[in-house]
């Protein structure tokens, strides 16, 4: 069992969701930001560690912004593993992906990637670009190294295609909630809770709801829609373009809120009954 | 000859669809709709009739007897900068402007660099009647003034870029970041053989025009094929659009052009397939191709006199004719375009766009090369109205 389950099996134990957290390496540099995901992890139950491109298409502007100066401190893939390394060797336990763009794994080597994940203890891959029809190769490789490989679903996603990525979905599944790119919202949009409650249908592992998530409120609101985990990311990117390498006790106030969204929720719909809506579905 | 791309929009181990989820299905919807319009004998016929009657095509063939003198052999220009709006561009925008009102979208986005892109999707917008926004690097809208009035003109909206190197590529990322916003009533109108399938291939379909009208035009003139055809590569639609009727004649050369910049050594070029430090197949904006880029797959800036070839990724069919060995790509430097720029100018009285300069250079370049009697074809890809100030401006005049 991956890191990533026995997470998302103790919080379910627990009664809580899962928050999820994300700050690019590098931001504002290298030895900061190994610095600032400690100060995330003490409240976030999950971290996505984004590895910059240059080209990021799916990102909005605070993301942007954040992997410009991780570019400018000089991050690369290799600075990336070692942090992992690093930070396992100093005892974090809590589940870690990364965060990136194809391009980047294909340089690397999906094969040389996708083994130094496994190696260094990064338990899953979410790539932003690429959709599952060019994903088996890297899907393989995953497979064989035991590292998940995260799909994401989108609004827009039909029946058929959340059917056939849930067939090869491993860790959870992180639902984009609205059309657009990353970026704090001020409120949460109503079509991300029909959005949740809609794909929860489908999803027989753990959903995450990403995008436009930023206050407590936000996360106890996909949480009682379905999901099973909030994720956080220009929120706290934030917080660090404004405070650099003050950035800490910060972030610990915003994730230890959001955190508390998390806890005694009220879900609507049992893991039972949505088995049997898979069944009958498929 | 086996038709690329298959199935899944890839033309041998190029191309494809790599692009977020929520892109997915409007990439898939927009496969579906245009293999429709495709055999729709309505829409064929509509979109012949505005390249007729609105875009003013067929475009000559023109026999250039002085440049031909100079050089020692046969030269024609397909002339692609007598279209309507200046240059082939036009060929693509009436296209997907059809296709797009066909399938019920109310607004178009496109990204520009040189402003003929933006230029010509303003004016197919304005033709058929739709909303239409412009994303274009703020440093080439410095470089393309004129242009960027052009589009405000013609009704559309221009908005700047100023992310990354405020040009081409971070005009095409935030044009994708519109479409993630508004995919659901948007179409983005793509202007080159670039991004996600059915882009590469459909926008092929729509610039092969050049091709057949050349192929028809040149076996009138001189009863044969030519022996050589020349086009600028920087996406390459106005390359693959007049390559592709003649890719079946193996004794016709086709050689692409590729901006060098101030050099492939000084690093600041656009010549993919010419810096083999750099230039490797990785992914960019959708599409698996050669892309100029580090160890680590960031993608490295460019550099190149003509806007219209500043970019870091070309599109996928010729990554894979040039692997296959059917097509040849060669690069000029922005000294030899600005030269070939005033020769033309002067010997011919017509004055190329920068990116067609270069096609024209590399001939002049390569003149011990041909035979006398060689036909050479170039593709004049539009004209040069909107670089007269920017060239002015460069050798002190202005």
């Amino acid at each position: 069992m991956s890191r990533i389950n026995e997470k998302f099996e103790e919080l379910k134990r627990k009664n809580e969701g899962a928050l999820i957290g994300y700050l690019t390496l590098g931001d504002p540099d290298i030895e900061t930001s190994k610095k600032l995901i400690r100060c995330l992890l003490e409240n976030v139950d999950l971290l996505e560690i984004g590895i910059p491109f240059s080209d990021p298409i799916a990102d909005g502007p605070t993301i942007q912004a954040a992997i410009d100066r991780a570019l400018k401190a000089g991050v690369n893939t290799d600075i990336a593993f070692e942090a992992v390394a690093e930070l396992r060797n100093g005892g974090v336990e809590e589940p870690l992906v990364f965060m990136t763009y194809y391009n980047i794994i294909l340089q690397y080597g999906e094969e040389r990637f996708i083994k130094r994940c496994s190696k260094v203890g990064v338990d899953g891959i979410i790539v932003c670009d690429l959709p599952i029809e060019e994903a088996e190769g890297i899907l393989q490789q995953c497979e064989k190294y035991g590292v998940d490989f995260i799909f994401l679903i989108a609004p827009t996603t039909t029946e058929e295609r959340i059917k056939k990525i849930v067939s090869r979905a491993k860790g959870f599944i992180y639902l984009v909630s609205v059309l657009g790119v990353t970026g704090a919202r001020g409120e949460l949009q109503e079509r991300t809770v029909e959005v949740t409650k809609w794909a929860s249908q489908y999803v027989d592992i753990p959903l995450a709801v990403g995008f436009g998530i930023s206050k407590k409120e936000h996360v106890q609101r996909v949480l009682e829609a379905g999901a099973q985990g909030a994720v956080v990311g220009s929120a706290f990117v934030d917080i660090i373009a404004r405070k650099g390498k003050d950035a800490c006790e910060e972030l610990k106030k915003l994730s230890a809120e959001l955190k508390e969204g998390t806890k005694k929720i009220k879900v609507p719909t049992s893991r039972v009954q949505k088995a049997s809506v898979m069944e009958n579905g498929s | 000859m086996v038709r690329y791309p298959d199935r899944r929009g890839r033309f041998g181990p190029y191309g494809g669809r790599y692009i977020p989820e929520v892109l997915m299905p409007a990439v898939v919807e927009l496969a579906r709709e245009y293999a429709e319009a495709k055999k729709d004998k309505k829409f064929q016929d509509k979109l012949k009739y505005y390249l007729k009657e609105y875009a003013g095509r067929p475009t000559p063939l023109t026999y250039c007897e002085n440049l031909s003198r100079e050089v020692g052999v046969k030269i024609y220009l397909k002339r692609e900068d007598l279209a309507h709006t200046g240059a082939h561009k036009i060929n693509n925008t009436l296209g997907q402007a059809l296709l797009a009102k066909r399938m019920g979208k109310k607004r178009i986005i496109a990204e520009t660099g040189a402003g003929q892109h933006g230029v010509a999707t303003a004016t197919a917008a304005a033709a058929v009647g739709l909303e239409c926004e412009i994303y274009m690097g703020t440093e080439d809208m410095e470089r393309q003034k004129m242009n960027v009035f052009r589009m405000r003109l013609l009704g559309a909206e221009v908005t700047p870029v100023k992310s990354g190197s405020r040009t081409l590529k971070d005009a095409i990322n935030e044009a994708l970041r519109d479409w993630l916003t508004n995919v659901e009533t948007t179409h983005y109108l793509l202007g080159s053989v670039l991004g996600p399938h059915p882009y590469p291939m459909m926008i092929r379909d729509f610039q092969r025009v050049i091709g057949k009208e050349a192929k028809k035009q040149i076996l009138k003139k001189e009863g044969r094929l030519p022996n050589f055809i020349v086009a600028c590569v920087g996406g390459g639609s106005n390359a693959i659009g007049i390559f592709y009727d003649f890719l079946k004649y193996k004794e016709v050369k086709l050689v692409g052009v590729e901006a060098g910049g101030e050099g492939i050594t000084t690093g600041k070029h656009a010549a993919r397939f010419a810096s083999n430090k750099n230039g490797r197949k990785g992914v960019l904006h959708g599409t698996l191709t050669y892309v100029l880029q580090d160890k680590y797959g960031q993608i490295l800036p460019t550099h190149s006199v003509s806007a219209g070839l500043d970019y870091p990724a070309v599109g996928p069919e010729h990554s894979w004719l040039r692997e296959i060995g059917r097509t040849e790509y060669h690069y000029a430097t922005d000294a030899e375009a600005l030269g070939a720029f005033h020769i033309l100018s002067e010997k011919e009285g017509i004055i190329p766009a920068l990116e067609s300069a270069h096609a024209v250079a590399w001939v002049l370049k390569n003149k011990n090369k041909f035979n006398k009697e060689d036909i050479i074809l170039i593709n004049l890809s539009g004209r040069g109205d909107k670089d007269v100030e920017a060239v002015a401006k460069r050798e002190g005049v202005l």
